[in-house]
């Protein structure tokens, strides 16, 4: 892969790969789990790339590649120009703030001996030389920025909802005013109205400061709402990428319309056809031969068991199948 | 004869800035072999009600309830002891945070071994066939090799469903499931969702699912109670609740739904759920109510008729419009 990338694009993927060695008992061989297998993609200034697809196919992988908590076994990744491979550390540092995560498990993320207030002013007290006068501040702003009572500043994670929490997650991971935030299942632990108005902060938020996305979502409902760009993938591939129009409208690969299909409709009337997926999931430890969904694909034909199909153009999107 | 019956249960939090009323006479039903949804804003205190039915909040919630009945037994006179051999088994719950309910010192085979070791006795082998079938019925692949798995070694999804599995080891008779299906994909939350429905049909289990997802509720759910800031605003059947809704706060939370939305910008209900400190004097809601009269700000509402999704509201809506005081009496 040669592509030149657009001068406007935050994030550029190239190949990525990630691979993890795994033990499966006491005295059994180490075998290696692909989480994610050459994935690429780029995201421009203000845009959100949606990524979805089955539980284990590499999406939480694919978030901490690009916020380089962890780095690629192979492939490249290149932030604002720069490749943070072969960047010099203090670059790598620099990258490193401008790329800021929601995890998907916000009890986990906070620590339960900070205070929310504490939470929030960290990223600040360990990156920049503000007083504590200006964190407190800027964490309070934060706070109401994302609709946290003031009341909640010296509180500990464990006095709230699920939801509470997740605010907290992304009001922390905003302080730094990040260029791109990877965001993990951010609005699935939220209820209804108060995921509404963090996608309605979300958008702001892009508009204000030109924030780009990367929304590992499950919810097709929200990713329909919220994206530019739909990213599915599969067992560790990319099998198809495009518009959101081009996704939703005309879905192209076997997998992705199983996908729309089995989502729940908010309609207690309404009559849908399922799309059963026929199969087991397949083992992250043995991926099938050919392509990686042949042995759930209703449409799967001889060459998909044995040659594993590329992403191609096709009907105005990328997408990796020998059928369609 | 309900399964469970949960009449005017409070639950009230010891805090340093003082008392907080979390749950506010809230009363559940769940008949055997019934789907029954809590929905609401976070915070509502959905899971707290169901964290004291299960006897798990810590010492500084002080609950109270008229009535607390599972299966026949007052779960209120009941010994810890005879209460802990109900608690797992017959009544068990799949908690909200997957991650941080299992522990990260044990495998998988040996935290679902455990379950089935202490409530029916197990020995070794059965145990393993027992956790084998679990793991395959929740949809894991690999089970075998999943047995030796510590829980950092699996994906959001995987340990939801090991969860999952856990929670059905010693075959309920009722499943209270917190946000079964937030960290998993469509098709595998539809298998899942399969799975507690057809365990429901064929065994008669009866399933509390407490979720923000609509469209789950709409697919799964046969009855469905609506909570506000500790109390319970509206309740009624899935369908009439969807195509007309009767509190104000339900008709707002329909109304976000991205699927519904008509605009890039979703509607919201603006402002907060109340906090401790500003509790209103009038209806729960009527800072945020569109509708709010004079008489919302000062006095509680009453719970209008069944009709009427018994909302708590003194002018209960009838296609998105309020009917009137009349009404609500
Ligand atoms: N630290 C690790 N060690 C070994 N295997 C891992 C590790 N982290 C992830 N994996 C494996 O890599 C694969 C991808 O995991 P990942 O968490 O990226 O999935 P995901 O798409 O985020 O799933 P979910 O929707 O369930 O969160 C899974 O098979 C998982 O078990
Ligand atoms: N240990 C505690 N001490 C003090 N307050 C608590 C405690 N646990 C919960 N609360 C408070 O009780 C209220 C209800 O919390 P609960 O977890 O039941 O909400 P929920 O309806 O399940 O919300 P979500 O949908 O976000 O999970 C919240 O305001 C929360 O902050
Ligand atoms: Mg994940
Ligand atoms: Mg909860």
């Amino acid at each position: 892969m040669n592509a030149i990338p657009k001068p406007s694009a935050i994030l550029e993927a190239r190949a990525l790969s990630r691979q993890y060695i795994v033990r499966r008992g006491m005295f059994s061989p180490y075998a290696s789990v692909r989480a994610l297998e050459g994935v690429s993609f780029s995201l421009e200034a203000g845009k959100t790339l949606a990524v979805v697809g089955e539980s284990g196919s590499g999406k939480s992988t694919l978030g901490r590649l690009v916020t380089m908590i962890e780095t690629p076994s192979s492939g490249a990744l290149i932030i604002n120009g720069k490749d943070v491979v072969e960047a010099d550390p203090a670059t790598r540092e620099r990258l490193r703030r401008e790329i800021q995560i929601v995890f998907q498990n916000p009890y986990g993320s906070l620590n339960p001996r900070q205070t929310i207030g504490m939470a929030l002013e960290e990223p600040l007290l360990v990156n920049t030389d503000m007083s504590a006068r200006d964190r407190e501040a800027a964490a309070r702003a934060m706070m109401a920025r994302v609709g946290l009572r003031p009341e909640f500043y010296g509180r500990y994670p464990h006095m709230f909802s699920g939801g509470q929490r997740q605010r907290i997650a992304i009001a922390r991971a905003l302080m730094l005013n990040p260029k791109l935030l990877v965001l993990d299942e951010p609005v699935s632990a939220l209820d209804v109205s108060i995921r509404a108005q963090v996608l309605n902060l979300l958008k702001d938020l892009q508009e204000e400061f030109g924030l780009a996305y990367l929304f590992i979502s499950h919810d097709l409902s929200v990713v329909k709402h919220i994206s530019d760009d739909i990213m599915v993938i599969y067992l560790g591939h990319a099998v198809e990428i495009g518009s959101r129009e081009a996704i939703f409208t005309n879905p192209q690969h076997p997998y992705t319309r199983a996908l729309l299909a089995a989502t729940p409709v908010a309609d207690p009337g309404h009559k849908k056809e399922r799309i059963i997926l026929s199969g087991e999931l397949p083992s992250p430890f043995e991926p099938p031969s050919g392509c990686p969904f042949h042995p759930r694909c209703a449409q799967a034909v001889a060459q998909c068991k044995v040659d594993a199909p590329v992403l191609e153009q096709k009907s105005g999107r990328s997408v990796a199948c020998w059928v369609v | 004869m309900a399964l469970l019956e949960i009449r005017n249960l409070s639950v009230t939090f010891r805090t340093r800035g003082g008392l907080f009323k979390a749950v506010d006479g809230v009363d559940i039903v769940v008949e055997p072999n019934e789907v029954l949804a809590i929905v609401g804003e976070s915070g509502s205190g959905k899971s707290v009600a169901m964290l004291a039915v299960m006897g798990l909040l810590p010492w500084t919630a002080d609950v109270t309830a008229d009535a607390m009945l599972f299966d026949g037994q007052d779960l209120q006179t009941l010994k810890p002891a005879e209460r802990r051999k109900i608690i797992g088994k017959d009544m068990s719950m799949i908690f909200q945070e997957p991650m941080s309910s299992l522990n990260p010192c044990f495998t998988v085979g040996f935290q679902i071994g455990e379950a089935l070791k202490t409530h029916l006795g197990m020995d070794k082998a059965q145990r393993k066939v027992r956790t084998l079938e679990l793991l395959d019925q929740v949809g894991i692949t690999d089970p075998e090799r999943r047995l030796a798995a510590f829980p950092h070694q699996l994906s959001g999804g995987m340990s939801q469903r090991v969860m999952i599995a856990m929670a059905l080891s010693c075959r309920p008779k009722l499943l209270i499931a917190d946000e079964p299906s937030t960290a998993l994909d469509v098709t595998i939350q539809a298998q899942i969702l399969d799975l507690l429905v057809s365990l429901k049909r064929e065994t008669g289990m009866a399933l509390v699912l407490i979720t923000h997802d609509m469209g789950v509720v709409a697919e799964t759910a046969e009855r469905v109670i609506v909570q506000y800031a500790g109390r319970q605003v509206e309740q009624s059947a899935t369908i009439p609740l969807f195509a007309d809704p009767h509190h104000p706060y339900t008709h707002g939370l329909l109304a976000a739904l991205p699927e519904r939305a008509t605009s890039s910008r979703l509607p919201t209900i603006p402002g907060m759920v109340p906090g401790q400190f500003n509790r209103p004097a009038g209806c729960l809601f009527a800072p945020r109510c569109a509708h709010a009269s004079a008489i919302c700000h000062t006095t509680p509402p009453p719970k209008a008729g069944a009709a009427m999704g018994e909302a708590l509201c003194w002018t209960p809506l009838v296609n998105g419009m309020p009917v009137g005081k009349g009404a609500a009496a």
